[in-house]
């Protein structure tokens, strides 16, 4: 018997579970009070600060981190999360270096930013272990509003709604609400359920109503929704995922990165996750460097990323690179698949190398072949528009303005499938959250 | 190699740092290890007449944090030795005898009857230490029985005192001052009235460090209640050397000695201190935070930066700074700078605009970009930019050269001195010849 570790072709079990348990563990835990403290110290209270600017929520950083260092940590929270009310998920996921500690003026004065991701997962740790969400509703308004989909986007709009007085359902088309929270996010970055934890949190603030397994646009229109509401938000992210385009796409052991993260995400035991002996990744952001993490984590032995275009291109961080390379991702820039070959199932992938010419990639002329048992496509999402939503797009994505308002009177949409944001969970909590202002002002006019 | 060798009083030791009266040189068994570290000297935890005194059962201490609880302060409600009289003498004596290159002086504090310091002063000659320090500075618990900062509050205590003391020993008697005075100049006047061979300060400064918010308690809290304490550390540091100037610049005490102390903490403080005019320092809170150990980096300290400046020996440095401490009335009004900041050293944190904005002349340009730039027409020069700026060097001092005029005020700059004395706003100015 071959060990389980070279199991030929796709095979769960490559690592025995405590492996595992060890690999998908907290990536970065919890501040310790100490370490807090002497982090917050760093702080200099900046004039007009620089990451205060740079985050997407515009959350008052410089306060927080005093209210820690003045030993506050749930004053801080609530600095943190009257901007952001998904402020815990964001300070685990939120890609700090090229947002708020990118700007941080330690990292011009010594490369050593104030780390202001991890005090702030330290600060909303310490309000959620004390009891609920902070926010009381002003008094009803009688007003309903539909939100459609139960994302950061949905979440955040229903939470500011829900505040202001307004009731809110929100319509999700999963089992779970959460949106990527739940579904896509890298499952080291969010252990311990904190995704539905989160979101049972945020809703105990009372007048928000979900109905799962309830898609727009399978029985449900956007026209019923705004005769049945006096507003309507859509928060419905990006449904449908890129095609590849390459011959042998369809064979067996090819899959949608996005897919096997959202299986990885909802499995309760990881060593039953089948995964590949050897994974070719194609793409080059967020979502190809999870995958491809991942993979290593479940015990693939190897693990390419293969993104078209140079490094610095790639929609990944630089410190989310490095992340996957210290789990022992190889990534390879340059070259764009060709086809997939194997006999009923993936073996591999041809690729053909590129260089970047002055009207754009072009190919170099030569070839070359990954092994490949499994291979993920990561080449970016799209927004799927569902049935009957005739509204005006913009890049693939609903047209909206500084407030969300789409084209459709009575419509605002936030998040993923809004043109214009970053297609990060805190822009989506920000535009989320933005679209219930609007919208309570209209209902209030 | 700069010379260290200190000789103060007539006292020798192979440097100028000494450990202050205080638990670091409470028993035999530390001021050995101090010694083995480096200490040239040690003034011992004062000594009292028997029934010895007691301490407190619970904490002495309170502490003022800086960024990552870094003790800049610490305040205590710790009373003179709480051993036997005839222990502490006995160990001072060994420590001498073994350590002879090393300076021992003992401090002393008992009733303030001329039979009591009668009493103590031939037991301690009896040891062979080196001098005596008559204790006038503990502010809490003995200044309540009328000894401590209770006698030092009073001008003719301490002068009577001291005389008593020279009479009845031949050993040097450093008097030592309490900072809780309005003038510290009368109770060193005082002292040498009194024929003291020198005064040291400052001993601790009466403080209350924290308050419980839960208990409203003082802190540090004995079952629910606190009395101040007294207060030391690099906190005190400015008050202890603006004291030590005010009394090495007093015309009617040229030439007394003084032993600085107060916040020493590095070779740093230990050189400005004195410049100050002190003839050494001694040394409490570093050591009970750091160990004994930090006398090495103080020791290092001042020779590596005597060597830099050529100052062969301490005698070359003390007392220099003196003759700069001056009057208000006596600075230069023609000295005009402005504040300029080093766009590449900068990092636009800011700070120098909030505070000038916010606090002070409105002087500072924000620009897009976060570029800040002084307005020559507004700043008043009064140096908090940099102060508040956390970047060592990026904002300067600059001054106008002469001849230049001054954008603020529309006036030339003069390279002669000026000053209040003569400055026609002044009423009681004196005519310009
Ligand atoms: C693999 C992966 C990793 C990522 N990692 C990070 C990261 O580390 N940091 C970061 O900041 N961002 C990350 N992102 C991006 C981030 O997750 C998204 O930007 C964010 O979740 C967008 O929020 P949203 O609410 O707009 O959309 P989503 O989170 O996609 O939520 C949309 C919700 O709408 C529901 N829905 C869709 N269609 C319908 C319909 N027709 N009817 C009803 N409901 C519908 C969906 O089921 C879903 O619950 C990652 C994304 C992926 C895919
Ligand atoms: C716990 C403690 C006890 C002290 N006890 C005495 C004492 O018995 N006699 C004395 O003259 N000074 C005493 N002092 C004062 C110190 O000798 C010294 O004057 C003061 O701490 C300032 O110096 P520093 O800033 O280096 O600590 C004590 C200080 C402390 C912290
Ligand atoms: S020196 Fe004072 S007045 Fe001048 S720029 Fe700085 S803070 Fe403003």
């Amino acid at each position: 018997m071959t060990a389980p570790l070279l199991t030929p072709g796709i095979a769960a079990g490559r690592l025995p579970s405590e492996a595992i348990t060890r690999n998908f563990a907290d990536a970065h835990p919890r501040l310790g009070a100490h370490e807090a403290v002497v982090a917050a110290d760093r702080c200099y209270f900046c004039h007009d600060a620089p990451c205060v600017t740079a985050c997407p929520t515009a959350i008052d950083i410089p306060l927080f981190i005093r209210q820690i260092q003045t030993g506050l940590p749930e004053a801080a929270a609530r600095t943190i999360l009257s901007q952001n009310i998904l402020g815990g998920m964001c300070a685990r996921v939120c890609p700090t270096e090229t947002l708020c500690e990118g700007a941080c003026v330690r990292e011009a004065a010594e490369g050593q930013p104030v780390e202001i991701g991890r005090l702030q997962r330290y600060a909303t740790d310490a309000l959620m272990a004390a009891g609920p969400q902070p926010f009381a509703r002003a008094p009803q308004t009688g007003r309903r509003v539909a939100v459609v989909g139960a994302g950061p986007a949905g979440l955040a709009c229903a939470h500011r709604l829900a505040t202001h007085g307004h009731d809110v359902t929100i319509f999700e088309a999963r089992p779970k609400p959460g949106g990527l929270n739940e579904y896509g996010i890298a499952a080291y970055k969010t252990p311990g359920g904190f995704a539905q934890a989160e979101v049972d949190w945020l809703l105990a603030i009372g007048g928000i109503t979900v109905e799962t397994g309830r898609a727009l646009g399978a029985g449900l229109t956007l026209d019923e929704l705004r005769e049945g509401f006096d507003a309507v938000f859509l928060g419905v992210g990006l449904g449908a995922v890129n095609a590849l385009g390459a011959e042998g796409e369809g064979l067996p052991g090819v899959r949608d990165a996005v897919e096997f993260i959202a299986e990885l995400r909802q499995s309760d035991d990881l060593s039953a996750l089948p995964v590949g002996r050897r994974v070719v990744v194609i793409g080059g952001g967020m979502t190809a460097v999870d995958a491809a993490a991942q993979s290593r984590l479940l015990g693939a032995e190897d693990v390419t990323i293969v993104y078209r275009r140079g490094r610095e291109r790639m929609s990944a961080s630089l410190w989310e690179q490095e992340q996957a390379l210290a789990r022992g991702v190889t990534i390879r820039c340059n070259a764009r698949p060709l086809r997939v070959v194997g006999e009923g199932a993936a073996r591999g992938v041809e690729f053909a190398y590129t260089e970047e010419g002055p009207d754009g990639l072009r190919d170099a002329g030569e070839t070359f072949t990954l092994p490949a048992d499994q291979v993920f496509k990561a080449i970016g999402q799209c927004f799927a528009p569902g049935a009957g939503m005739s509204l005006e797009m913009a890049g693939g994505k609903i047209a909206v303005d500084a407030v969300g308002r789409t084209s459709v009177a009575g419509v605002w949409a936030g998040g993923d499938c809004a043109a214009g944001g970053d297609d990060l969970t805190v822009t989506a909590v920000a535009q989320g959250r933005d679209a219930a202002e609007s919208i309570h002002g209209a209902l209030a006019g | 190699m700069a010379d260290l060798r200190s000789e103060f009083v007539g006292i020798r030791s192979p440097n100028p740092f000494w450990l202050a009266s205080a638990p670091p040189t409470d028993k035999k068994i530390n001021v050995e290890r101090a010694f083995r570290a480096g200490w040239g000297g040690v003034v011992w935890k004062t000594l009292g007449l028997d029934p010895h005194c007691v301490n407190v059962n619970g904490p002495r201490y309170g502490v003022v944090y800086g960024a990552d609880r870094r003790v800049l302060g610490l305040n205590n409600i710790e009373l003179i030795t709480d051993r036997p009289l005839d222990v502490n003498l006995r160990e001072i004596k060994e420590v001498k005898r073994d350590w002879p290159d090393r300076a021992m002086v003992v401090s002393l504090m008992v009733p303030c009857d001329e039979a009591s310091w009668k009493t103590i002063l031939p037991m301690v000659e009896e040891t062979g230490a080196d001098g005596v320090e008559l204790n006038f500075g503990c502010p809490h618990g003995m200044s309540e029985r009328g000894m401590g900062s209770a006698v030092g509050q009073v001008p003719e205590y301490i002068e009577m005192v001291a005389r008593w003391c020279k009479q009845s020993t031949r050993m040097p008697v450093i008097v030592k001052l309490t900072p809780n005075v309005t003038d510290i100049r009368q109770p060193a006047r005082a002292a040498l009235k009194g024929g003291a061979d020198a005064v040291s300060l400052i001993n601790t400064v009466n403080s209350i460090t924290s308050v419980n918010l839960d208990d409203f308690s003082p802190e540090p809290s004995i079952d629910g209640k606190g009395s101040h304490g007294g207060y030391c550390g690099p906190a005190v540091k400015p008050i202890a050397l603006n004291m030590v100037a005010e009394i090495a610049r007093d015309a009617e005490l040229a030439g007394l000695p003084i032993s600085g102390i107060g916040g020493v903490t590095t070779w740093r403080d230990a050189a400005e201190f004195m410049a100050l005019g002190a003839g050494n320092v001694q040394v409490c809170t570093a050591a009970m935070t750091y160990g004994f150990k930090v006398v090495q980096e103080m020791i290092s300290g001042l020779e590596t930066w005597m060597d830099a400046k050529s100052h062969a020996r301490l005698a070359d440095i003390v007392g220099r700074a003196v003759p700069n401490v001056t009057d208000w009335k006596h600075l230069n009004l023609n000295y005009v700078t402005k504040a300029r900041i080093d766009q590449d050293a900068c990092i636009k944190c800011g700070r120098c605009f909030a505070a000038c904005e916010d606090t002070s002349h409105q002087a500072i340009w924000m620009k897009p970009g976060r570029v800040f730039e002084v307005n020559d027409a507004e700043c008043v020069a009064c140096n908090l930019c940099v102060d508040v700026c956390p970047v060592a060097d990026c904002i300067t001092m600059e001054r106008l050269p002469a001849g230049a005029v001054d954008p603020r005020t529309g006036r030339t700059v003069s390279d002669d001195h000026a000053d209040w004395t003569t400055h026609p706003n002044n009423p009681s100015r004196v005519a310009a010849e």
